[in-house]
Order: structure tokens, then sequence, then C-alpha cells
């Protein structure tokens, strides 16, 4: 107990003798470890840009990049309380196969028999039969890993070739499609994408937000007389933060929609096309904005819920959590609830994407969505990882991908690079933590 | 005190794992204001005995009374609602949160939306560390990162905060400096004058002979014999622990050296 002795001095002195760019981190209380995330995924933009001789940063390209990271991004998010609590989930791909297949099914064989075709409620009947789908799928997994306690490894790898199987029975292999109007915006295309305007509408709203958090969290940390961020601190990260947001903002208003569309678009509502074409701007797709969505409901769920602190808590120490008299098994059952239903979403952005729903689709997503947590900070000795870390890294994965093939790599070789900078990044993170010990 | 009712009495409990009795037809009580030093070789049960206590393990037989009713413990969440509450010998923290999450663990603190509220188990845990370890400053950083003594003063912290009224100390200075030896002993000193109930436990005799009103020595699961410290010297005890010879001043137990006649 006497141990803390020297530590209120010894603080202060370190604080004097901090460099410039320590004194910031510390004012700022940014996260190091996800600056240098971010840092490496601008290094593999401004790469792939000057390798592909200017294509990689366009607002199509970029646009494109946010949609195809978005199913990955939105599983990788349960994917890290999975890990936490020093488990594994090999189904996903495989649950978001055999989802997509009900949901496809749903719409086009089942709900028209009942409702009639393109009835306006057949996609939230759809997408709510697939959301179901997922939850009792992920319920069944996590109830014989948490009360029947067979490994999660097995249980899940298991899941893998039952639910791929079963996504075939379905329909004995044949592909489904097409899906139904208002069910496809989830996918994106210029259709799926929200227009400029309430593109706009969002981004200063999100800024909105980001401004009442700070505020918010100054008020109740000076309610306790706790110590406070300097104001500069404050203002830097509010700005740089509305920055990015807008910044996103105005890339995703810069991306038009395809000569063709806008002609028929035109043709339709009876507007004659100017000298030059007609810029409409696609605005923020609707897969980025559920991804968006899905991502800050996480990280609420991660950080700010008891459930969340259990997760936590248990991958730190499933004994102490057990005898703090925490339900670990109902907490661990859940975690995989969770998963499914954020499986069955990312089934329906896919199939919404493709306009089918095809038995083949996931595949592989399970090494994807792993791969992107890991990179992204999440511990496989559990404990460690955060929902924005593992979204990041579904970014940088998707844009490796996307920067291979703009630059027509060869899939045997993007499957090499992809799986070295995948063990290099975790060891990297490896060095950093033992540094930081 | 003897003649009130015991704060917790535990009848005849029994446990086994895989047909070893790791505790066998165990009584053993404990008043209000009184520190019980529960000794024994490592392995003797006297964790296990008080696993069952702190609702960590399911007993196979016997009955845990607290205020002489019958209590229903079988898991630890019903053990703190009878105010027990337990500092392990391994402190059963969890490395990777703050000293607030750890001393909060299973009763957050919540705002009225809901959710945690972290500033406010902050400001409780500066206080309650305060009062343990006045010096301890990094409430930000995850408990791996503490020292020994700072990890055992959240572990602590944690039992105290919640008015326990029964506190069973599971090898509490085990990984201390004779510094914090010192601190711990006159923490219990003071929470057994506010009339708190101690278990004690070790495998040292001296750590706790001061502190101790009573010891009960535990050998193969059973219990050898209770005594009160001003009865019996510690080279008796010594001989209990390690012979299973019950001395003159004690009470034997069922665990005695069939040897010796009965004193009582």
């Amino acid at each position: 107990m006497s141990e803390a002795t020297s530590q209120a001095p010894a603080d202060s002195a370190r604080e004097s003798t901090l460099g410039p760019f320590a004194r910031f981190l510390k004012a700022t209380e940014l996260d190091t470890r996800m600056l240098g995330m971010i840092g490496a995924l601008i290094i593999i933009w401004i790469g792939f840009d000057i390798l592909s001789g200017g294509l990689f940063l366009t607002p199509r390209n970029l646009w494109n990049l946010s949609v195809q990271s978005a199913s990955v991004a939105i599983m990788s998010t349960g994917m890290v309380l999975v890990i936490v609590t020093r488990n594994i989930d090999l189904s996903v791909g495989s649950i978001l196969g055999f989802v997509g297949m009900v949901m496809g099914v749903t719409q086009t064989a089942f709900l028209p028999g009942i409702l009639g075709f393109g009835h306006p409620a057949t996609w939230i009947l759809a997408l709510g039969v697939g959301l179901l789908t997922g939850l009792l799928i992920g319920g069944l997994h996590g109830y014989i890993i948490a009360y029947l306690k067979v490994p999660a490894f097995i249980v899940t790898l298991g899941g893998l070739l039952v639910w791929r199987g079963a996504a075939w029975w379905v329909t004995s292999g044949r592909t489904v499609a097409p899906m139904d109007q208002t069910f496809r915006l989830m996918g994106g295309g210029p259709q799926g994408a929200i227009g400029s305007t309430w593109s706009w509408i969002v981004g200063i709203l999100a800024c909105a937000a980001l401004v009442l958090l700070l505020v918010a969290g100054r008020n109740q940390r000076r309610r306790f007389k706790f110590p406070l961020r300097p104001i500069w601190a404050e203002a830097f990260l509010a700005s740089v933060g509305c920055a990015i947001i807008l910044a996103a903002v105005a890339v995703a208003n810069s991306y038009p929609w395809p000569s063709g569309i806008v002609r028929r678009y035109a043709q339709e509502n009876n507007i004659t096309l100017p000298e030059g074409g007609l810029f409409i701007a696609h605005g923020i797709a609707i897969p980025v904005l559920i991804a968006v969505g899905v991502g800050v409901v996480m990280t609420f769920i991660a950080t700010r819920t008891r459930f969340g602190r259990y997760v936590f808590a248990i991958g730190g120490n499933p004994e102490a959590a057990e005898l703090a008299g925490i339900n670990t098994r109902w907490v661990l059952m859940k975690i995989f609830m969770l998963m499914g239903v954020l499986a069955a979403i990312g089934a329906a952005i896919s199939t919404a994407r493709l306009n089918a729903a095809t038995n083949a689709q996931g595949t592989l997503d399970e090494l994807l969505v792993i791969a992107a947590a890991v990179i992204g900070g999440t511990s496989l000795s559990g404990g460690v990882g955060t929902i924005a870390g593992a979204m990041i890294g579904a970014i940088l994965m998707q844009s490796l991908a996307s920067g291979m093939i703009l630059l027509g790599v060869d899939t045997p070789l993007q499957n090499i690079v992809v799986g070295v900078v995948l063990v290099i990044a975790v060891w990297l993170d490896t060095v950093y933590r033992s540094r930081l010990q | 005190m003897a003649s009130s009712t015991p704060l917790v009495e535990m009848k005849n409990i029994s446990i086994a794992f895989g047909g070893i009795h790791a505790v066998d037809n165990a009584s053993v009580h404990l008043h209000a204001g009184e520190v019980v030093a529960l000794l024994g070789h490592n392995g003797a049960g006297k964790s296990t005995l008080i696993k069952i206590l702190s609702g960590a393990y399911k007993r196979d037989a016997g009955t845990i009374f607290v205020n002489g009713e019958e209590a229903q413990i079988s898991n630890p969440r019903d053990a703190k609602k009878y105010g027990i509450e337990t500092i392990y010998q391994t402190l059963a923290l969890a490395d990777n949160v703050d000293a607030a999450a750890n001393v909060f663990l299973g009763r957050e603190l919540r705002t009225r939306w809901g959710t945690l509220d972290d500033v406010a188990m902050e400001s409780e845990t500066r206080k309650v560390m305060g009062r343990l370890n006045p010096r301890f400053q990094r409430f930000k950083e995850p408990v791996m990162r503490l020292s020994g003594g700072q990890r055992q003063s959240v572990a602590i912290a944690r039992a105290i905060y919640f008015d326990a009224r029964i506190l069973i100390m599971d090898e509490p200075t085990a990984a201390l400096g004779p510094q914090e030896t010192q601190q711990v002993s006159e923490l219990v000193r003071q929470l057994k004058s506010e009339g708190i109930g101690i278990f004690l436990i070790s495998h040292d005799i001296h750590d706790v002979f001061g502190l101790a009103d009573r010891v009960v020595v535990m050998k193969n699961g059973q219990v050898v014999g209770t005594a009160r410290t001003e009865d019996v010297t510690e080279d008796e005890v010594l001989g209990m622990i390690i012979l299973g010879k019950c001395p003159a001043g004690a009470i034997p137990g069922p665990g005695a050296l069939s040897s010796t006649p009965a004193a009582a």
C-alpha cells in the first residue's frame, strides 16, 4: 500500500519533462494506438494513390470503398465483444449466407404470396425475419458455448459447416433474385444513397452531437471536480472531429450519378438535360449510414452499459467476474445473440447490394471479420479491444483489397499480401503493447 | 459475546470434488465484532470452506445461518445480499479495467438513463481509496499496471465499500511487505471496532495470532479444534495445525486426533 508513496510527485515531475507531442497527447487524451492505425491507413491510401496514378483517392473509389467495407465493419463490431471474452466466432460468414437466403426467399417466395407483389411492407418483414433468424442462430451457438460448455471454436466451426449447408438447402442451391425494390436500398448504389442535402444535414447533426458529447463530458467532470482537459485541447478535438465528418460528407457529395442513370432520371421527372450533363451527387450511401449507426450503438453498448462492462471484465478475468456476482454465462450467450443479429444486418446489406441471395455469399467473411477486429487492436488473449478500432481495421483490409484490384494485382498475390499484412500488424501491436507495460 | 446469536454459523458443511472430501462435516461460527482466524496447511480446506460462505462453491451438505436464520447462499450474489464480502487470495480483480470498475463490478452505479455513471463511481472510489491508501492516484489505469499493494487495496476497497457485515479475508497479507501488512492489521482492528465480523484465513499463525479473538484449525478437510487465543499458546496451535493434536484449552472438533481424550 505504501507503493503509491511517491506517486503524485513522480507524476508531476514527469509532466515537466514531456516533449510537446507527448504533452499534446496527454492533454487531448487521444489513444496513440488508434492514431497509429489512422496513420497506417493514410499511408496505404496515399501509397495506392501514387501507384495507381491518382485513381485511389477519388470520390468514386472512396465512396465504393465505404460501401464495400460496410458489411465486414458491422460484423467486426460484434467480433470485438466475442474475442474480448476470449472466444471466437468462425460461423459469421455462413450465418450471413444462410440468413441472406432466408431473407431472399421470404421476400421473393413467401411474402408476395401473402401480401401481393411489391407490397411496401415486404422489405421490413423480410429484414425482421432475417434479424430474428440471426438472433436465434446466435442464441443457439451462445447456449451451447455458455451453458453446455463446448468451446466456441468447435461450436462455431460446426456452425460454419452447418449454416453453409443450410444455405444450400433453402433453395437446393438456386440463386434467389431479384430483391424487393425498397430492400435493395440497403445495398447502396445511386438509389441507395441519401443525396447531397440529407448528407449535409446528417453531417451537421453529427458535428452537433460531437460537440454536445464533449460539453456534457466536461460538465460531468466539473460536477465531481475532476481534472479537466485544457480548453484548447477540447476545441482541437471538436474542430478536427467536425472537419473529418464534413470532409467525408463532401467526398460523398462529389461523386455524381453515372450519366446513364441521370438521363433516365431526367426523363422520368421531365427535366431537360443541360449542356454537359447534370450533376447529381450520391451523398452518403445507406449501408454506410447503417454501419456508422451500428458503430455508434455498439460503442455505446461496449462502454456505457453494464453489459459492456461485464464483457470486458469477463475478458480480463473470468473467475473474478463470476465471483463479483456477474451471470457470466448469460452475458456470453447475449454476446453470441448480438453477433448473430449483426451477421444478419451484414447479410441484408450484401444481398441488397448484389440484388440476389446465393448460397456462397459471405464465404470466408469470418476470416475478414476476425482479421479486421484483430488489426483493430482486439487482443486474442482477451480483455482488450475497441469497436472503432475494428471498424477502421475493416476499412484497412478493404483498402488493401480494392487498392490491389485497382493496380491489377493477381488474386493469389492479393491473398499473400493481406495475409502478410495481418501478421505484421499483430506483431507491431505486440511490440507496442510490450513497450507500454 | 458468546451468549448472543452468532452473526454467521456454518453447520456440518461438507463438499467433495471427485471423491476427495475437501471439507468434511465442518462447523464454524462468527460473532459481530469478532475476528476468527481459520488456520491450517495448504489444502486443509480453509479456502474451500470459506468459498462456500462467499457463494463461490455450492456445498453438498450442511446449513448456513445468518443472524440465526437459515440463509440460502448458492452464488456470490446471494452472499453479498447477506452482507458477506470476500477478499480473495487471488484478489479476483479484472486486470484490464480501472480501480473504480473493479470496486463496483457487478454493482455498478447508473445514471437515470440506465447507463454506467463512471464519474460517480470514480468519485466514490476516490473517497474509499482515500481512507485506505491516501496516496493512491492512478484511477485511470487498468489495475494490471498497479503494484501488489495497490491492487490489494482495490480489492479491500471493494469489500468494505458496500457496508459489509461479514468480511472474509483469504491470505490478505500473502503478497505484502511488512509495512503494508501492518496497515492491513490496523484496518482489521478498525473494522472489528465497527462491529464487523471477520474471518481471517492464513497458513501462517504469526500473522494472525495477535489479531484474532479465536482460532479454528483445519486439517484434511476437518476441524481439528477451536480455541480462544488467550487460552492457548502459539506452539499449541502449531501442534493442532501440524499433528491435529488438540490442547487442553481448545474445544476439539471432528478432526482432532482420536488418541487425544476429549478435553471438554
